[in-house]
């Protein structure tokens, strides 16, 4: 799947992933390939790409919003700060 | 005429020195105004992508959301955020920018301003210096957020005008500002911010089926003071390259100008100079027939 995270300042990551770990406004998800569409908010946590099965990056984030269409998951977010 | 060939000299020098100067501006001015440009095209991914899921929400929805920040209210209270810079030199940018807050004022808010309850928040210097000597009531709260330009400093000014509009304390809030059309000319609009304009067609929204998470409403909610954040940066960054442009501009001109000062300065330094020659092989000519005779 691929990935887009954005921010007010600049595009943070742009690529192909095999999944992301997103702090929902109502609890931790994740979202592999092949997910359904998808609009979600986000609350304060840590965002974490699965580049692959065992390559991780994270970051911190404050507030944001995903959307999930056509395998094709977008990220936008709020006073990120890689950790 | 001694005397004159060197105060033509020293002005020469000066003229030769404000162009130095001015030069200088103009390169320093169009090198931050690039820097600028980025900025806004940098956020603007963002900010599409941030319409587009309203609109997917929107057009999944029936519409109608009982959103506080959208309620339409007798306008009593008003507040105008102003932006302008901290810095002058940049031709009218600052004048015009005020010009515009005043006719604003005049034409829709005249009721409210004789009841004295328009305010004005500034962001920049120049328009607070400027607004508070003709009489406005002005807030200087957010008059350095260009010393720190960071999306998080821009945010709280837009929530603390959210809070005031939910809380009642304005009734209406609009942006004047200047947006970036290309280094030579700016377009200065006054945007409404507050009560949220309602929602024209939004084209381009897929029809998908999707799961909302928490569900639409909330959504909304949550999406909402994001796209005013956002609004309010774009307005902030839009102000700092229109100012970078509007400084380039008006420095290219001053070193015009300076160019055709120096020009005429010089003529009339040559013509100076040869006045002299003039004068003084006459002197001696006439001195020395006056020996012969």
């Amino acid at each position: 799947m691929t990935l887009e995270i954005l921010t007010p300042e600049k595009k943070l990551f742009s690529g192909d992933v095999y999944g992301v770990q997103l702090p929902g406004i109502t609890g931790l998800f994740e979202v592999l390939d092949n997910h359904a569409p998808l609009v979600s908010a986000l609350g304060k946590g840590n965002l974490k790409i699965l580049k692959s099965k065992n390559e991780f990056a994270n970051y911190i984030i404050q507030s944001g919003f995903v959307e999930v269409l056509n395998n094709k998951a977008t990220v936008l977010i709020e006073g990120a700060v890689e950790a | 005429m001694a005397g004159q060939l060197k105060e033509v000299r020293n002005r020469i020098k000066s003229v030769q020195g404000s162009q130095q100067i001015t030069k200088a501006m103009k390169l320093v001015s169009a090198a931050k105004l690039r820097k600028a440009q980025d900025a806004i095209i940098q956020m603007r991914p963002y900010a599409k992508k941030l319409q587009e899921v309203l609109s997917n929400i929107v057009s999944n929805s029936d519409g109608s959301t009982g959103l506080k920040l959208a309620e339409e209210r007798n306008v009593e209270k008003v507040l105008l955020i102003v932006i302008t810079s901290d810095r002058s030199l940049c031709g009218a940018y600052n004048s015009n920018i005020m010009k515009l807050a005043k006719q604003t004022i005049a034409e829709k808010y005249e009721a409210a301003y004789k009841k004295s309850n328009v305010t004005i928040w500034n962001i920049g210097k120049k328009g607070y210096e400027g607004l508070t000597k003709m009489g406005y009531k002005t807030d200087a709260t957010y008059k350095d957020i260009y010393l720190h330009l960071t999306f998080e400093n821009v945010q709280v000014a837009a929530q603390a005008a959210m809070k005031a509009f939910e809380n009642k304390e304005f009734d209406a809030v609009e942006i004047i500002y200047s947006e970036f059309k290309n280094a030579a000319t700016q377009r200065f609009a006054a945007e409404q911010f507050l009560p949220i304009p309602k929602a024209q067609n939004i084209a381009g929204a897929k029809k998908a089926d999707f799961i909302f998470e928490p569900e639409k409403d909330a959504l909304i909610a949550e999406l909402m003071p994001k796209i005013l954040n956002t609004q309010l940066f774009k307005a902030v960054l839009d102000g700092a390259a229109s100012e970078h442009g509007a400084r380039m501009t008006a420095m290219d001109k001053a070193t015009e100008n300076a160019n055709e000062l120096l020009k005429t300065l010089k003529i009339s330094y040559n013509r100076a100079r040869q006045a002299a020659i003039t004068t003084e092989l006459t002197e001696i000519v006439s001195g020395a027939a006056a020996l012969q005779g």
